[in-house]
């Protein structure tokens, strides 16, 4: 097809659009294209502007398309958007696709050997050299399919006016300074630089211009978080299958506990990890560990929560400290295995058969995710149970803006365990230790660890019936008096999580619930609900179920509650409703499940379609 | 008196709750000897910890050794379970318990991959070819051919412990019968001193659902058709060795273990070398043409690196590492922040 477009037509004067659009980038998996996004990334980061990356990848190793959307936004809003102002289009199948994504007024930058079908009127088009730039750099041939990336970088620089210093410091990053990989790369970006600005006529409005909103933040991800926050949470062990978007917390722990978690005094390791067989000895991995006095986890994502359930139960019942890493994707089945999802709820509520009810935990960034690591453990040994701490794949594998990790200052909680000198004092004191008995009245018994050679410290640990000295039991009324009491342990254990943020405005009879990753989306649509509606909102974010009694308060004080969540059923809508019957028809459920993050125009809606 | 070993326990000092398996009941055979194995060489019982799956012989654990650690978990995550709360005190010395059902089934998987991990851990297989506990079910072990009372005729051929474990490179692989308590009693020994996985495949009667006289499993065909490949001996670390006199050379065989124990073999058939895994493989394929029970040390490697050494754990136990050695430093986390990408 020849080239039917009327290139570069005039565009009406408009005035500039600066710091507040977005940049999607279509390209083919496996193409190392995420080392340019991530390269456009940090450089927008490192010259100050709020900016958030979402990888919207497929379950693919090379092939398939694949984008990468950056949201620049310079009030700090960072949800995904549904707008994509500037396309960035790499790949021949999805040209049309791509171009029909561009808001109108936006641009389409692509590749000159695409051949989109029709052109738009209504859109700038800037066509770039990317394979003649690629081979003129020098790059060795099997590279240049991966430095080809870079021509869009170095033109969107130019179109944008992106620092090319600031986009040379994130080369650098990226490379752990590696002069060679970083000077080729760097050359490309330069060169295309360079011809964008001989050769291209601006004719659209976005531009970017240096602010001071990133100062002390960092970008990480949350699979990186959690991964530090456990070794900094004295994280003793690490069962793990590989499963996307759950591995990188496993092979962050690989990475960074050599070099945290050497012993002072003997050199050797103060943690083991083990690559399981399957997520089934993942979590029997784990549940020995912690039950043998580790600090212990696993991680995994949906379909190895499955086949967890039955361990669970055992955890839950034996009363075992253990956390759980779910960073959730789409199910169910195999589902969208690279997409996101908060779909997990009610059943980790429940999981396993029989009576059982469990502890989760809700971050909604890096910085929360690393603290609600050391916390899960923490939590597992105050309360000897299963705690689950619920990323997803968006907060788990894309890059967010975050404070530094804090250093947890409190010491560890270890909970109630009783060494040979406890006993001791116990025996002299008169006291009679007995495994499961409820000695302090908070249901929390008293438990001693493999190991400890005090006589009478050894005790049989069961999944079956068992009595307050952990002998076997089939009577009716010790199951009762067991199982009632795991109930209060799970109740008065509401004390020890994190409680919600409640977050206020004058006048504000609407009340919104949510958690996790819809955060932003969250607070956009409040933003914009107040300024173009008038309309003031209140918004808890949950950060742990069991719930606190503030979220019954917020229930009561707000006759509708707008519950958002990303997933079809609205599934903490639910758990509210069987938690609060009397207050149910105020709970007003406002979600999707497409697999991608969602938006606050989404958010909004649903708030609109209930004041 | 009752006797007392060298540390003054009495045998009842390694006891359990009372059994509540059937009478005769293979595993209570098995029960006993590891007690009299554990008497003998005067081990702490506060220095064993017990781990079983589901199952007749899962449940067995309860019946021994009450003041040591024990936790009775799922069917077939034994080898899972064990392998986590080991790794919390290398000065505990673990025995797992399992069934056919347990090991060559469900939990066939996990067998595989502690053996390939050469975790230390006695491993148990008490095998009667059935599943006890849900009453007389076939098991993957049990004999083609086989006939029972709900099941009709087993159309399948049986998955043999040894094999497998051979297969999956263990590097302690025996295989006896409850009814000759002398052997168990002294592989157990040996397995016990071994660096790493231990299996031992104990042919172990189940009275109630397959001990017809014409099923290998049974005492009556066991104890017909046995054939020892040697008698074995375990002599501890500080002990000497005492060699028969008159026996000739050849005829003998020890095999010294990591720490100093050795285990000794006498009038070992002069061709079998217990160091060959595939003359293991091949002795056991020969032992089913000829329609025996081959019993005795099949192959050990009693040098090959354990899961604690490739882990790098520290000889103390993990779980009493105080916090200043499991707790990194603030300024680790200055360090580790200041190298994230920042503005
Ligand atoms: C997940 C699960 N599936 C099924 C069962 C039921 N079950 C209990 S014991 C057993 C078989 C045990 O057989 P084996 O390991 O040979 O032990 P035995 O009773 O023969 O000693 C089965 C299938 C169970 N407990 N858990
Ligand atoms: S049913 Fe069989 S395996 Fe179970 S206790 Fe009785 S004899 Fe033993
Ligand atoms: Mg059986």
């Amino acid at each position: 097809m020849s080239q039917p477009m009327p290139s570069s037509a005039p565009v009406a004067e408009r005035p500039a659009v600066v710091n507040d659009f977005s940049i999607t980038v279509g390209t083919i998996n496996g193409t190392g294209s995420q080392t340019s996004n991530l390269t456009l990334l940090r450089a927008l980061f490192k010259m100050g502007i709020p900016v958030s990356g979402k990888n919207l990848f497929p379950s693919n190793i090379q092939g398939l398309p694949t984008w990468y959307t950056i949201r620049i936004n310079k009030d700090g809003f960072l949800a995904r958007r549904d707008e994509h102002e500037i396309v960035v289009a790499m790949n021949p199948a999805t040209a049309d696709e791509d171009l029909a994504k561009v808001v109108p007024g936006g641009v389409y930058l692509y590749a000159d050997h695409l051949r989109p079908r029709e052109m738009r009127e209504d859109v700038v088009y800037y066509k770039m050299p990317v394979r003649k730039l690629a081979r003129e750099s020098g790059a060795p041939p099997k590279l240049r399919d991966y430095v080809a990336n870079m021509v869009y970088v170095g033109v969107l620089a130019w179109l944008l006016g992106i620092d090319l210093d600031a986009i040379h410091a994130a080369l650098a990053y990226h490379f752990h300074g590696k002069a060679s990989a970083v000077d080729l790369n760097y050359k490309v970006v330069q060169m295309a630089y360079d011809w964008a600005a001989e050769n291209l006529e601006k004719q659209d409005p976005y531009r970017v211009e240096p602010m001071d909103q990133t100062r002390g933040l960092m970008l990480t991800d949350g699979n990186t978080a959690i991964a530090l926050g456990s070794l900094f949470g004295g994280l003793q062990f690490l069962s793990w299958y590989p499963i996307t978007p759950a591995s990188s917390v496993a092979e962050t722990i690989n990475e960074y506990g050599p070099r945290l978690r050497r012993d002072p005094v003997t050199g050797h390791k103060t943690y083991a990890i083990i690559q399981a067989e399957d997520e089934l000895a993942a979590i029997n991995m784990a549940i020995g560990a912690g039950w043998a006095g580790l600090r212990a986890m696993t991680s995994t994502s949906g379909p190895g929560i499955s086949l967890m359930s039955e361990a669970v139960g055992l955890a839950y019942y034996a009363e075992v400290p253990v956390v759980v890493v779910n960073v959730q994707r789409v199910g169910p089945s195999t589902g969208l295995p690279t997409r996101t999802q908060q779909g997990d709820i009610t059943f980790t509520r429940f999981l396993s058969h029989g009576d059982t009810e469990h502890i989760m935990l809700f971050p909604a960034e890096p910085n929360e995710a690393f603290e609600f690591a050391w916390r899960a453990l923490d939590i597992a040994e105050r309360l000897q149970t299963i705690v689950f701490l619920m990323s997803d794949l968006d907060l788990g594998m894309n890059h967010w803006m975050t404070k530094p990790f804090q250093y947890p200052d409190q010491p560890l909680d270890r909970g109630k365990v009783l060494w040979e000198e406890d006993l001791k004092k116990w025996a002299e004191e008169g006291r009679r230790w007995c495994r499961y008995e409820d000695v302090d009245g908070d249901g929390i018994p008293y438990r001693t660890v493999m190991g400890n050679r005090y006589p009478g410290a050894a005790y049989f640990t069961r999944g079956t019936g068992h009595d307050e000295c952990a002998r076997y039991s089939e009577d009716p009324d010790v199951w009762v008096r067991m199982t009632m009491r795991l109930k209060k342990k799970y109740r008065e254990g509401r004390k020890y999580l994190p409680k919600p943020v409640v977050e206020t405005m004058d006048g504000a009879k609407l009340g919104i619930l949510a958690y996790g990753t819809t955060d932003p989306a969250v607070q956009e649509a409040r933003h914009f609900l107040l300024r173009d509606h008038g309309i003031p909102s209140d918004y808890l974010r949950l950060r742990a179920i069991p719930f606190h009694d503030e979220v019954k308060e917020f229930l009561e004080k707000h006759d509708k509650v707008v519950v958002v969540e990303a997933n079809r059923d609205g599934q903490v809508a639910q758990l509210l409703r069987m938690e609060y019957p009397e207050l149910a028809t105020r709970v007003i459920s406002h979600s999707r499940s497409d697999g991608l993050p969602l938006t606050a125009r989404f958010v909004l809606e649903g708030l609109l379609a209930h004041v | 008196m009752p006797a007392v070993n060298a540390i003054g326990l009495t045998k009842a000092d390694y006891k359990g709750a009372p059994s509540t398996l059937c009478q005769g009941c293979g595993h209570n055979s098995i029960l006993s000897q590891i007690i009299a194995a554990l008497f003998e060489m005067s081990v702490r019982p506060e220095d064993v910890a017990k781990f079983s799956g589901i199952g007749c012989s899962s449940k067995a654990p309860t019946y021994m050794l009450s003041r040591s650690f024990g936790f009775n978990g799922l069917h077939g995550r034994m080898p899972a379970l064990a392998t986590g709360a080991l790794i919390a005190d290398r000065t505990i010395k673990g025995i797992g318990m399992s069934g056919d059902g347990d090991t060559a089934s469900i939990g066939m998987g996990h067998f595989k991959h502690i053996i390939r991990r050469n975790m230390p851990l006695v491993y148990i297989v008490a095998n009667n070819g059935v599943y006890g506990l849900t009453k007389g079910q076939f098991s993957a072990t049990a004999d083609k051919g086989l006939r029972l009372k709900r099941q009709g005729e087993n159309p399948f051929m049986p998955i043999d412990i040894c094999m497998e474990a051979l297969a999956s490179n263990a590097t302690f692989v025996a295989r006896t019968f409850a009814g000759d308590p002398k052997q168990v009693k002294a592989l157990l020994k040996a397995a016990f001193h071994h660096k790493g996985l231990a299996v031992i495949d104990i042919i172990s009667p189940c009275v109630t659902f397959n001990n017809r006289p014409d099923s290998r499993y049974s005492y009556t065909w066991a104890k017909k058709h046995e054939i020892p490949l040697h008698q074995i001996d375990f002599v501890p670390p500080e002990k000497e060795i005492w060699l028969d006199k008159g026996m000739e050379p050849g005829e003998i065989r020890d095999i010294r273990l990591h720490d100093g124990s050795v285990v000794v073999l006498k009038q070992v058939d002069k061709d079998y070398d217990p160091t060959d895994r595939f003359g293991a493989i091949k002795a056991i394929e020969e032992s089913y043409k000829q329609n025996v029970l081959l019993t005795g040390l099949l192959y050990i490697d009693p040098e090959a690196p354990n899961l604690f050494e490739i882990l790098d754990l520290p000889e103390e136990p993990l779980n009493r590492l105080t916090e200043d050695r499991i707790k990194p430093g603030r300024e680790m986390l200055d360090q580790i922040n200041a190298e994230m990408f920042a503005a």
